[in-house]
């Protein structure tokens, strides 16, 4: 584009904005003691434009400047190479579950150890953990098989409701339903996945996303069970395997701070809540990176890329899909226990579409199939509106301009760097003689 | 008389009013190409799609014999055709798992004998080694493909950077790795040039004679049909009008109206036909 043909271009958009921002921003309602009366605020509209010309304006530039680095790239480098090399970020991507893993899980480790950690930190800690491990439980559906699931959020619903009526009416302890909770978690999946299954893309999208509502329904108006809007109260804190966190322990029972001699403090229990989630979503990224290794698994990203084909080489599509649905359903279900067990009380505002949308958006953000980009936008759409506590107004904005940009500028998500399941000549050799 | 691998009897295929196949019949043998040739839109790759179980024919049965065991094709869903019954197919425009690496492309392709090894992923889960040994043999079947086809070297390239030619050969390669007693190939040789194209034509005839695989072969270029195919059937407006060695059919009037409209002409046929 010329600097002229840009210049015109930042001139329209910047019509455009004006045009939507009279109404928008151009009028404001000012008390007048008797009826409401609207003040203009031109100078306002002024601004809305300018900012969208210098936007655009620097967008068109910035749009050019990428297009000839890579047309210089291209040029300097042949086909399959150019491929290669598109940008420094699938680099990082290629690099990222190597390094960027270990050191992720490293600091996981010791976080709570380190200077600055205190309560608020290590809550808001294991809530990025939650999310995490959401998103990995979901990576399974989405990022490898490929299955749009809106509703995921029906599944976690599934296992802190369990975990609740569970706890609270039969007395089970969290070890003993944390495995309920994930086969029931599964059920659910393979319930909800048998007849819509055969769906596809946007189809899918809107049957899943129907089923969380129908979850979230039944919570809110199964009184009787689910305690509906009001939710469930009261569901027993885990213990440490049976050593139960208290000052004063009931007679009998040792608490956890005697058995390890300490001093009571309330934050042991806040500190040991961190390390379950932090080794329940170690177990989920654990699981994934063995499964895609397994047959199973390489069905899923096959199915993912191309369904009539898998069928044609002997690949029930049905029934594997169903399996990436039931266990992504499954540590969806045990994610959903701990939230119960940590929050000791549930109801089904915290189980609503948008919790579905932000483990979605983690997952599309992360970079589909990316563990390491997973843990990366789990931690920047849980701590951003942590961080910019008084721009709360502009959370859904932010969230929105996010995903606008990574559709922009990485549709295939911050670190989308496939690793290969397996190598015919070891990784890092170039074999001999050229292509056929 | 042995059943042949594939009997197909009065296969008919309705679009609503339009009929792509019209009482065709015809049968494949095992070591043997068989071509199914015709204009375009005469109704070849619906004949395939109906094999392949991808459509259940209006009217007809499909017999495939394996292991003297007859399998009904057109009661079967597809992904047991492939399974089952061993019939392997390419398509038109390929479909290849473009993100995955080629080795991969070959190991989904031997699903079934790794699901059962690894105890439906149960065992495998846990680094059962019996499983590592299936996988080490299914990897020796796909390097075995992958020698076959000239595709060793960008065995760990992703399948989608391959250039048209590989993509081809991968796909054939792909198909060979379910260990199919019948191969479908639509169009195997579109868009190849004469080198890649003769290529092809070893690759077919060791895959017959080696390996004793039926082939049913849908071509457009004459060059590889009437050098490499044992048998041939033409199709056009979804009849059969013709079935046969290469030679006979090459001169068959029916055929040669079919390809050129004008039933004369025989002299220019011989080149195109
Ligand atoms: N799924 C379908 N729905 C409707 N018509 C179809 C379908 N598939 C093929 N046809 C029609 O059937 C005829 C035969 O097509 P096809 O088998 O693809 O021909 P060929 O492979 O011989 O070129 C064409 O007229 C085509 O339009
Ligand atoms: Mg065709």
């Amino acid at each position: 584009m010329t600097a002229a043909e840009r210049l015109k271009d930042a001139i329209m958009a910047a019509g455009v904005a004006a045009l939507l921002a009279l109404p928008l921003i151009g009028f404001e309602t000012v008390d007048t003691g008797g009826p409401l009366g609207i003040k203009t605020r031109f100078d306002y509209i002024a601004y809305a434009a300018i900012a969208v010309f210098l936007g655009r304006l620097g967008m068109r530039i910035a749009l050019d400047w990428r297009r000839n680095y890579r047309e210089s790239l291209a040029d300097k480098l042949d086909p399959v190479d150019a491929v290669k090399h598109k940008s420094v970020l699938s680099d990082l991507g290629r690099k990222a579950d190597k390094w960027l893993m270990p050191a992720l899980i490293g600091f996981a480790i010791i976080m709570p150890f380190l200077p600055f950690a205190n309560r608020t930190v290590i809550d808001l800690g294991t809530v990025v953990l939650i999310y995490v491990m959401l998103g990995w439980g979901l990576n399974i559906v989405v990022g490898l098989a490929g299955l749009l699931d809106l509703g995921y959020v029906a599944f976690y619903a599934v296992g802190a409701y369990t975990f609740a009526l569970l706890s609270m009416h039969f007395g089970f302890g969290f070890w003993e339903t944390l495995p309920l909770a994930g086969l029931l978690a599964a059920t659910f999946g393979v319930v909800l996945g048998f007849p819509v299954l055969r769906l596809r893309g946007d189809y899918l999208a809107i049957v899943t996303l129907g089923f969380g509502e129908i979850i979230r329904v039944i919570l809110l108006n199964w009184q009787p069970v689910t305690g509906g809007p009001a939710g469930i109260s009261g569901i027993p804190r885990p213990s440490f395997f049976g050593f139960p966190f208290a000052a004063d322990p009931p007679e009998g029972t040792t608490s956890f701070h005697q058995l390890f001699g300490l001093e009571f403090a309330s934050l042991h229990r806040i500190i040991f809540l961190y390390y379950l989630i932090l080794a329940l979503a170690l177990i989920t990224n654990i699981f994934t990176m063995r499964i895609r290794k397994l047959p199973v698994g390489r069905a899923w990203e096959a199915l993912r890329e191309d369904e009539i084909a898998c069928t044609a080489l002997g690949i029930n599509p049905t029934n594997t899909k169903l399996t990436a649905f039931a266990i992504g359903a499954m540590f969806g279900g045990f994610a959903g226990s701990f939230f119960a067990a940590r929050q000791g009380f549930i109801s089904p505002e915290s189980f609503s579409f948008i919790e579905s949308a932000v483990i979605l958006a983690i997952v599309v953000l992360g970079g589909m199939g990316s563990q390491a980009g997973i843990v990366l936008a789990a931690a920047f759409l849980t701590l951003l509106p942590e961080v910019a506590r008084e721009f709360s107004l502009f959370r859904m904005l932010a969230f929105g301009a996010a995903m606008v940009l990574i559709m922009v500028w990485r549709p295939q998500g911050l670190l989308a760097h496939r690793e290969p399941t397996m190598r015919l000549h070891p990784a890092g050799t170039k074999p001999g003689g050229g292509t056929p | 008389m042995t059943q042949p691998l594939l009997r197909v009897e009065h296969l008919t295929m309705r679009f609503g009013g339009l009929i792509a196949v019209n009482d065709v019949s015809f049968d494949a043998h095992e070591g043997q190409i068989t071509a199914v040739i015709g204009p375009n839109g005469a109704g070849k790759t619906t004949v395939f799609n109906c094999i392949a179980g991808f459509y259940k024919p209006t009217v007809g049965r499909l017999t495939l014999t394996r292991n003297a065991t007859p399998y009904l094709l057109e009661r079967m869903p597809g992904n047991d055709i492939a399974g089952k019954a061993r019939v392997a197919r390419t398509f038109q425009n390929i479909r290849l798992f473009p993100k995955m690496t080629v080795l991969e492309n070959l190991i989904v392709a031997q699903h079934n004998k790794l699901m059962r090894a690894s105890g439906f992923t149960l065992l495998g889960l846990f680094g059962w080694p019996g499983y590592g040994k299936a996988e080490a043999e299914a990897v020796d079947l796909a390097r075995y493909w992958l020698d076959r086809t000239n595709l060793t070297d960008v065995a760990d390239e992703v399948a989608g950077s391959l250039p048209y030619g590989g993509q081809r050969r991968l796909e054939i390669a792909r198909a060979m790795c379910t260990e199919p007693v019948l191969l479908c190939l639509d169009e195997p040789a579109a868009g190849l040039n004469p080198r890649e194209s003769a290529d092809l034509n070893t690759l077919l005839r060791f895959i017959r004679d080696e390996h004793k695989t039926g082939v049913l072969l849908i071509e457009h270029d004459m060059s590889v049909v009437m050098q490499i195919s044992d048998h041939v059937i033409v199709l056009d407006y979804g009849r059969k009008i013709a079935d046969g060695t290469p030679d006979v059919v090459r001169n068959d009037p029916k055929v040669i109206a079919a390809y050129l409209g004008e039933p004369e002409d025989s002299a220019a046929v011989q080149g195109v036909v």
